[in-house]
């Protein structure tokens, strides 16, 4: 079943066009990678998705509605989740509070339970809690539930970033260069992680990255953009040979 | 991890602290004074000490907890105040004679002050940080300019003529109310994103998290307990004019709000008792004591950059389930230092 | 006609004095992106300077001016050393708070020095020349030239020498310039001395036209001349003089027409309308945020 539908995605920033006629079609459980070199458009692909920037032309179909034009947290509501390039975390709040401010999103009380602490407040809270809680544990970040996130070390901070997407119960996540900055040993370790998380969470993936080692083992379509352009799509092997690909990565081939 | 079962007898008896500390306050601050134990001068200063800890507690919503640098808090004030006295003198000038009219007339200054303060919370969603400061700046201005130049509450003159219906018993109730409402908040899913937004505005945004929602949120709150701090101000002074609230009273709060340290109630409770008592303790020194306040806040600040609460708080204004996670962790580490 | 000359005339004496002070917030900004809310204080310093320098040493003028302009680049440089400096690695606000702090020591220290109002000698022999009905002094005349001709010393400066290109490099990344080998704390103290050598001429020119100091006289012309620095767009030299005059001539404006408590009103309404259409000031920027 087709989760996600890009048609003809445009934007513009003045007069660079950062991702021009963008169509795809992601279907559910899917494990979708997009490359390509600096700039392509990769990251404002997702800002589009997200709400950050609002696209220009074309739409995009998340379970059968446009998203374009939509505030961000509702899209998250929605079912959208991401992590971000440069790890944005809540730094002075705790690795706990991180994951509940995700889960709040589907916190079933008002401004006024809390504020007279009415019974389904602390039901509620009780419950988030919890289940944020058992989401530090399933990623083994439980020991540092009360550290603040900023005294994490990069590795743990990475993986917080995945836990709190998780924790917004996204059916499709967006992970941005997930397994940038991170050594070889952390990278096998990851997409161990990712393929648990594929296991027990089901959602559906769109991922950048550069390394390709981590593409080529973890997805099973690609979709390489280039200067906003999607230059070549299909399987890891078939975009490996692709000679579009590796002029776009090594610049202009010496004569064929 | 089975320690939290070890330890769930302790936490009964502590549960009941918050409310049984209120109730022994209100109660004490009632019948101290009855009895002529309190002298009325130190229930002057405690009436100066719980309007403060209005004001700073509720400042640090915004300033702390938001991360913003508001400086227009005595602009809500004095909308507060002087909705408040307008309602009790001219509207409602009954007040003694039905006591419910005046927490009426408090609670009316208060929501002035919060639809005000939802109006900046507008203009918060443009700008942030050093210009947010500016709007602030200017709304307070506006407040004051208007004030002076509207003769129907008096201009530059002031107002006159409020009845002293401020007690202690009513500071006190209203700084607990201030202090209970804000924890509250603070700690549910409101408060979290209210954080999120300051630590990080789009991540917040882009993990579902309402910022213009926090935003109204957090000023409204905030603005609406300064509103009520000037309303118990104005029937306590039972004077008020536009130059008590100007960026020096603002500036005030800021030195309260970073003394006890942002984005800590129990920092917001010291830094306001602490500020106030010393003021007094040191009139004393004449001039020399308007010299050693801002030295003493700069020194502070060289030395304890983030206050002197800085981030953390008392456990007592913590949610007991938060509490129960902080003892755990607490005992962990204990075990750990014995091992 | 004449009348509007006049008002043009007045408009300038006060816009310059607004802008000098403007500039000293705006290199400050610029360079270390903190608000210094001890400035206006400075340039109170430097009214009272130039009393003590015109009462009890009955100095010529230009050597008050310079004594003035030299004790608050000190007061400048030292505030940075002794309370900023050290919290430059800190939360931002707390150099704010820190800032307000020795802003406010310095209201009280001179109150204390001097706890009513002085008057200020006449510094200069005022003459009125008179040019087809326009009458123009000669202490507007020499407030408007010695303000213009600071901001060029200083626009010299900025855009012209080794430490002006240093100032430049580290309002753009501070890291990056002192891996080059710039003395970065150096070029902070200068910059610092700079801005407040300003606000303290500010202070004497100020003084020359209204000749009154009090302690509490920074306070509300720091935020207005902060106010004409966020018009023109902080944290830019030249948004800080066109903020100044602009300021100038809207206060100017408004109390030709209006009873003068309407002035604050119209002023503040005016910048917070600005804000709203332009939320980084006329000359500013925004800083895109990356995602």
């Amino acid at each position: 079943m087709c989760l996600l539908e890009i048609q003809g995605l445009t934007h513009r920033f003045g007069g660079l066009c950062a991702v021009s006629d963008f169509n795809i079609k992601v279907t559910e459980g899917e494990l979708l990678g997009v490359i390509g070199p600096n700039g392509a458009g990769k990251t404002t692909l997702f800002n589009l998705i997200t709400g950050v920037y609002r696209a220009s032309e074309g739409a995009v179909l998340f379970r059968g509605s446009d998203l374009v034009g939509r505030a961000p947290h509702e899209i998250v509501k929605l079912g959208v989740a991401r992590t971000f390039q440069n790890i944005r975390l809540f730094k002075e709040l705790s690795v706990l509070d991180n994951v509940r401010v995700a889960d709040g999103v589907h916190a079933g009380y008002g401004a006024m339970d809390a504020l007279l602490q009415l019974p389904r407040f602390r039901r509620e809270e009780s419950s988030g809690r919890e289940r944020s809680m058992q989401l530090l544990e399933r990623f083994q970040l439980d020991e540092y539930a009360n550290t603040q996130a900023r005294h994490l070390p990069y590795g743990l901070q990475r993986r917080l970033e995945l836990a709190r997407a998780l924790a917004t119960r996204p059916k499709l996540l967006l992970l941005d260069e997930p397994a940038a900055g991170l050594n070889v040993g952390e990278v096998d370790r990851l997409m161990d992680l990712l393929r648990e998380v594929r296991e027990e969470f089901r959602p559906t993936i769109i991922l950048i990255e550069h390394s390709m080692r981590f593409v080529m083992r973890m997805c099973e379509r690609l979709k390489v953009l280039d200067f906003g352009t999607t230059i070549a799509e299909g399987t890891p092997e078939a975009i490996r040979s692709d000679p579009k690909v590796l002029e776009a990565y090594l610049g202009e081939e010496t004569p064929r | 991890m089975s320690t939290p079962k070890l330890h769930a007898p302790s936490h009964r008896h502590r549960k009941g602290m918050l409310p049984a500390l209120l109730a022994g306050g209100l109660a004490a601050s009632y019948l101290l004074p009855y009895f002529g134990v309190l002298s009325p001068y130190v229930q002057l200063i405690l009436i100066s000490v719980g309007v403060n800890i209005i004001l700073t507690s509720s400042l640090n919503l915004v300033n702390g907890y938001m991360g913003e640098f508001s400086v227009g808090h005595a602009g809500f004030m004095a909308v507060g105040a002087y909705g408040a006295a307008v309602l009790s003198v001219n509207v409602l000038p009954y007040g003694a004679a039905a006591p419910w009219l005046f927490p009426l007339a408090i609670v009316a200054g208060g929501l002035a002050a919060a639809l005000l303060g939802c109006v900046v919370a507008l203009l918060s969603f443009k700008t942030r940080g050093d210009y947010l400061a500016i709007v602030t700046l200017a709304f307070l201005m506006i407040v004051k300019s208007t004030l002076e130049n509207l003769d129907v509450v008096g201009g530059a003159r002031g107002f006159l003529g409020i009845e002293k219906l401020t007690t202690l018993p009513w500071v006190v109730a209203w700084s607990v109310a201030t202090i209970w409402v804000i924890r509250n908040l603070v700690h549910s899913r409101y408060g979290r994103d209210i954080q999120a937004v300051r630590d990080d505005e789009i991540a917040a945004n882009q993990t579902g998290v309402d910022t213009r929602r926090a935003k109204v949120l957090a000023f409204s709150v905030s603005s609406f307990f300064a509103g009520v701090a000037g309303g118990l101000l104005a029937h306590h002074l039972q004077f008020i004019n536009p130059r008590m609230f100007d960026i020096a009273k603002s500036t005030d709060m800021l030195v309260m709000v970073y003394l006890g340290g942002i984005g800590s109630l129990g920092g917001s409770i010291l830094g306001a008792t602490i500020y106030t008592l010393l003021l007094e303790a040191l009139r004393p020194l004449g001039a020399f004591r308007m010299m050693l306040m801002p030295l003493m806040l700069v020194l502070l600040m060289l030395f304890r950059p983030r206050g002197i609460m800085g981030m953390r708080e008392f456990s007592w204004l913590l949610p007991a389930c938060d509490r129960d996670a902080r003892e755990a962790a607490a005992s962990d580490v204990d075990k750990d230092g014995k091992a | 006609m004449l009348y509007v000359l006049q008002q043009t005339l007045n408009a300038l004496q006060l816009g310059s004095i607004y802008a000098l002070i403007a500039l000293g917030y705006t290199l400050v900004y610029s360079i270390l992106r903190m608000i210094n809310f001890a400035h206006g204080d400075i340039f109170m310093v430097g009214g009272f300077v130039c009393f003590a320098a015109a009462t009890y040493l009955q100095l010529p003028f230009a050597v008050t001016l310079l004594l003035a302009m030299g004790c608050t680049a000190i007061l400048g440089a030292g505030l940075e050393r002794l309370a900023y400096r050290p919290l430059r690695d800190a939360p931002r606000v707390s150099a704010v708070i820190t800032a307000l702090g020795c802003g406010i020591f310095l209201e009280h220290f001179v109150l204390w020095l001097s706890p009513y109002p002085q008057h200020v000698p006449a510094l200069l022999q005022n003459q009125t020349w008179s040019l087809g009905g326009l009458s123009v002094s000669s202490i507007q005349t020499a407030i408007v030239a010695i303000a213009v001709a600071l901001m060029l010393v200083l626009d010299f400066i900025v855009q012209r020498t080794m430490l002006g290109l240093a100032m430049r490099g580290i309002s753009m990344d501070m890291k990056a310039v002192a891996l080059m080998g710039v003395p970065v704390d150096l070029v902070i103290s200068s910059t610092f001395a700079f801005g407040a050598a300003l606000g303290g001429a500010a202070g004497v020119l100020y003084s020359l036209a209204y000749p009154v100091v009090d302690p509490y006289m920074g306070v509300l012309m720091g935020w207005k001349a902060f106010i004409a620095a966020v018009l023109g767009g902080i944290g830019h030299i030249r948004g800080a003089v066109l903020g100044g005059f602009l300021l100038g001539a809207v206060e100017i404006l408004v109390t030709a027409f209006l009873p003068s408590t309407y002035r604050d009103l119209t002023v503040f309404t005016l910048l917070l309308m600005l804000l709203i259409v332009r939320p980084h000031g006329i000359l500013g920027r925004p800083t895109l945020q990356k995602v």
